[in-house]
């Protein structure tokens, strides 16, 4: 069965309001005026050579990035051998388990924000770039978590017996079998978990100091004074940024299981 | 070593990263709730439920609250009304077309919410370019004022919140049964009898679980609300981030998150207690 | 003393006794099936010679030595997986070599040793091939000499061919065959497929609910089944009430539906209530002067190289099976005589009906 006329023109519709802010910015950005509009009356790179002399934001990029690799690489290390036990293992406990380390998707950030702030006050580790890492880390780990559990589930543990079978001990049989068999979701979970890091503002808001401040948080408080095309341009290069990691991404893994846990065969 | 010992062992940094920089960190705000507060003394560390006295008689916060609410409850409406459609064509189309809509509905998702939500700011503007078009088009005088409005936030959230909305459909229609619509097409059913009597069933439990997402993060929305609404349109967490940033009372604050994630955490029990009786039904 | 012996092998989850005091002789070189429907306890036995499954009670003993406390990667067992679990991230000769790499063979050796094993199974032109790229039955072929290259002592195939379809299946029946004797490798299948354990299996063990019922050549089972069980698994059976009331060394006499009739010399049974068993196979259509009995013609299916007929009896519906030899066959209504040998009759025990 197709779609008809008046589905085609559903889709049609919903595209363009999935793509109209995303294009507004982008068509913004390349303003030759010092006001926002769209369409813009010229083409101009006016406002990414703003950039360079923006040196808050190019500082807030790269915190941004070291902070999503640091704090996903950090998710990943404590999330794979988590994803192992509660994959695997029937114990008692297991679900509770599960439930704790998914509980960062359903408590609300902003309460995650202030109940970081509140801990890295007390401790003395609030604006630090350490603390920032650590509440990521915590928030993030729910993503690589559920790739890696979904590409344990799909391992047929018949492999690991063949492997055992002919000769393999247990760690030969992780490195060799298991670990290889599970890298794509580890890969993907990782991926999704720098993204989300690189975007996050809802608690990164509450726990940077000026010298820690993530590129989001800086976008942030720039919109909330005033929206001029320098903060159209930045925009324009993350969504450039992202767009390239979705491609290899894509090539690599595969969207739609990114963020499904299916699709390409 | 036992089994069950090498699975705890496994999960041991996990807890311990949570125990600290999740459990403890959340008493901590619960015990900060409980402080008193002056503008000169700063947080006292004393322990009383006054803070949520003063939010609970406070109209001002039932507004807010209220605000919050009707914001995620509208959000939610619209998005499955947008959503269950768009994830049931997506399931027809060629394959070709399909990743395209695929890239279209994931795609946002991986663009950071301050970014979508600026573009729906210069959209929605006095100035801005629906307001433009209308005012071209001599439908109207003077701007409609979109921005620091609910409307708007609404608008920019739906934004926000629809794929995952249509993402939760689609998995759920991907596991039905294809031949189910033609069965029906077959005994004589339209195209409108077929997706209200056999998709929006089969779609269900994609749409309470895409419900229960696209609400309780609406409810807790901070990005979208704070660029959108400003102070004139405030809700949930950006008051708390008023209070903490601004005001710096952090019991009250704190308070108010806390009512936050009660009621957050009540709604999303209270509506798995449904979906479990919706799901016992179905499985008989 | 057999090549594998199990002595009262037990395996109980909680209160569930999955397989129950089973004792078993396994020769050297031969080809030994565990048949049954599924939860007969098949896997649960193989997983137990495998090392996967702890015995409850019960002694393993390969080549005269204890499996029980030798864990499964020391057992140096050959073992082809009902999935096959190839290593997908590893070609073929990479797959191949695994278990020889686990063993620490050197590098020439282990080539010659691949490519031997993959010359076994005709696989040599696919050996860097990636298993993704595989169809089923070359998947297969991969698993076995994934197996057979570390030359096991004994070869453990878990219903290898259920996920073939039915010609493929039949091929490989008789390639499985031919590799194990060039092999050479004593070999213990698990199948739920009666035709594929009789084809294969010098030997047959038919299961059910954890116990072993019979365990015999694969026409001696077929033929002379121990029991209802046996009989209706194996091949079709009519199966009819009656009552054994003489029996010696030439013959018996039995009565059905209040009818006596001859049968089979040598039934060791005590006169009383039986179970009369008939193959299909068996009862001829006969002249109507020449008929034990009688039937009329409900059903008439027709299979390419046999016929088999459903008739209304005497004793009840009975099922025969007639070789299609170029002739039309009797029709559905027909009235049709009914005949067969008194030694082609089983008398077993009556059985209650199972739940």
């Amino acid at each position: 069965m197709r779609n008809g006329v008046f589905a085609k023109l559903c889709c049609l519709v919903f595209a363009a309001f999935m793509l109209a802010p995303i294009v507004v910015v982008v068509g913004v950005s390349f303003t030759p005026t010092g006001f926002l509009e769209f369409p813009p009356s010229g083409i101009s790179l006016r406002w990414f050579r703003a950039i360079l002399d923006a040196p808050e934001f190019i500082e807030g990029g790269w915190i941004s990035l070291k902070l999503g690799v640091i704090s996903a690489t950090l998710a990943a290390v404590i999330a794979v051998p988590a994803a192992l036990a509660i994959g695997r293992g029937r114990f008692r406990g297991r679900e509770a388990l599960l439930a704790l380390f998914m509980s960062p998707l359903m408590v609300p950030t902003v309460v995650l924000g202030i109940a970081f702030l509140r801990f890295l006050t007390v401790v003395g580790l609030s604006g630090t770039f350490t603390g920032l890492a650590l509440c990521h880390a915590v928030i993030i780990l729910p993503f690589v978590l559920r790739l890696v559990l979904a590409s344990i589930s799909g391992l047929d543990r018949a492999t690991e017996r063949a492997a055992e079978s002919l000769g393999a001990g247990g760690w030969t049989v992780f490195r060799r079998v298991t670990l290889p068999a599970i890298v794509p979701g580890i890969l993907g979970g990782w991926v999704l978990a720098f993204i989300t890091s690189f975007d996050e503002l809802t608690v990164s808001v509450f726990i940077v100091n000026p010298s820690t401040t993530t590129l989001p948080v800086r976008l942030y408080s720039h919109i909330a004074q005033t929206t001029d095309p320098l903060v159209a341009s930045v925009s324009t290069v993350t969504i450039l940024f992202t767009v390239v990691l979705m491609i290899v991404v894509d090539r690599f893994y595969g969207l739609d299981r990114l963020l499904i846990g299916e699709g390409k065969k | 070593m036992s089994e069950t010992r090498r699975n705890w062992l496994l999960s041991a940094p996990g807890l311990v990263l949570f125990g600290v920089l999740l459990f403890v960190p959340l008493v901590m705000t619960f015990i900060l709730s409980l402080n008193s507060f002056d503008f000169y003394g700063g947080i006292k560390p004393d322990i009383g439920p006054g803070n949520y006295f003063a939010v609970l008689g406070d109209g001002y916060y039932y507004t807010i609250f209220g605000r919050t609410f009707a914001i995620a409850l509208v959000t939610t409406v619209i998005c499955v009304l947008i959503g269950v459609p768009v994830a049931w064509f997506m399931l027809k189309m060629t394959p070709f077309w399909r990743s395209i809509m695929v890239l279209v509905v994931i795609g946002p998702l991986l663009i950071s919410v301050v970014v979508r939500t600026l573009g729906w700011a210069i959209i929605l503007g006095n100035k801005g370019i629906v307001n433009d078009a209308l005012i071209h088009l001599g439908l109207i005088e003077r701007p409609i004022k979109m921005m620091f409005t609910s409307g708007g936030i609404v608008v920019a959230l739906v934004h926000v919140m629809v794929p995952f909305m249509v993402l939760a459909v689609w998995a759920a229609l991907q596991r039905a049964d294809p031949a189910a619509e033609r069965a029906a097409e077959s005994l004589g059913a339209g195209t409108v009898t077929i997706f209200r009597r056999v998709v929006v069933p089969q779609a269900l439990p994609g749409i309470l679980s895409g419900s229960l997402i696209v609400f309780s993060m609406s409810a807790s929305a901070f990005a979208t609300p704070a660029i959108i609404g400003g102070r004139r349109a405030k809700v949930i967490a950006t008051t708390v981030y008023d209070e903490f940033m601004g005001t710096l009372n952090w019991p009250l604050g704190a308070a108010i998150a806390m009512l936050l994630l009660v009621s957050v955490v009540v709604v999303m029990l209270a509506w798995n207690r449904l979906v479990e009786r919706r799901v016992e039904k179905v499985i008989g | 003393m057999a090549f594998l012996e199990l002595h009262g092998l037990t395996k109980r989850y909680g209160t569930i006794t999955a397989v129950d005091s089973m004792t078993l002789n396994v020769e050297k070189n031969s080809f030994v099936s565990l048949l049954g429907p599924s939860g007969c306890g098949k896997t649960t036995t193989l997983q137990m010679v495998a090392g996967f499954e702890t015995p409850t009670e019960g002694r393993i003993l390969l080549n005269g030595r204890d499996l029980s406390a030798i864990p499964a990667r020391e057992r140096g067992l050959g073992i082809v997986f009902q999935s096959y679990a190839l290593f997908m991230h590893m070609t073929v000769a990479e797959n191949v070599a695994f278990g020889l790499e686990m063993r620490k063979v050197g590098k020439a050796e282990r080539a010659r040793r691949v490519a031997a094993a993959l010359d076994l199974v005709h696989l040599s032109h696919l050996a860097d091939r990636y298993p993704r790229a595989m169809s089923g039955g070359q998947r297969q072929r991969v698993a076995l000499a994934r197996a057979l290259v570390i030359e096991p002592e004994l070869l453990l195939l878990d219903e290898p061919l259920s996920n073939l379809d039915a010609k493929l299946r039949e091929e490989m029946q008789l390639e499985l065959r031919r590799i194990q004797r060039e092999a050479g490798v004593t070999t213990l299948m698990v199948t739920h497929d009666q035709s594929e354990a009789l084809a294969m299996s010098d030997r047959v063990v038919v299961m059910e609910r954890g116990h072993l019922r019979q365990e015999d050549a694969p026409f001696e089972v077929y033929e002379q089944p121990g029991s209802l069980f046996v009989s209706n698994f194996l091949g079709k059976s009519n199966v009819y009430d009656a009552r054994l009331i003489a029996a010696d060394a030439t013959g018996s006499r039995l009565v059905v539906a209040g009818r006596e009739i001859a049968g089979p010399a040598g039934v060791t049974l005590p006169p009383g209530d039986v179970a009369l068993v008939l193959r299909p196979e068996r009862v001829e259509v006969v002249a109507p002067d020449a008929a034990l009995i009688e039937g009329r013609v409900i059903e008439r299916i027709f299979f390419g190289n046999q016929w088999l007929l459903r008739a209304g009896t005497p004793f009840g519906e009975m099922l025969i099976s007639r070789r299609n030899s170029g002739r039309a066959e009797a029709a559905v209504g027909d009235r049709i005589g009914l005949g067969w040998e008194a030694h082609h009759i089983r008398v077993l025990p009556r059985e209650e009906a199972r739940a």
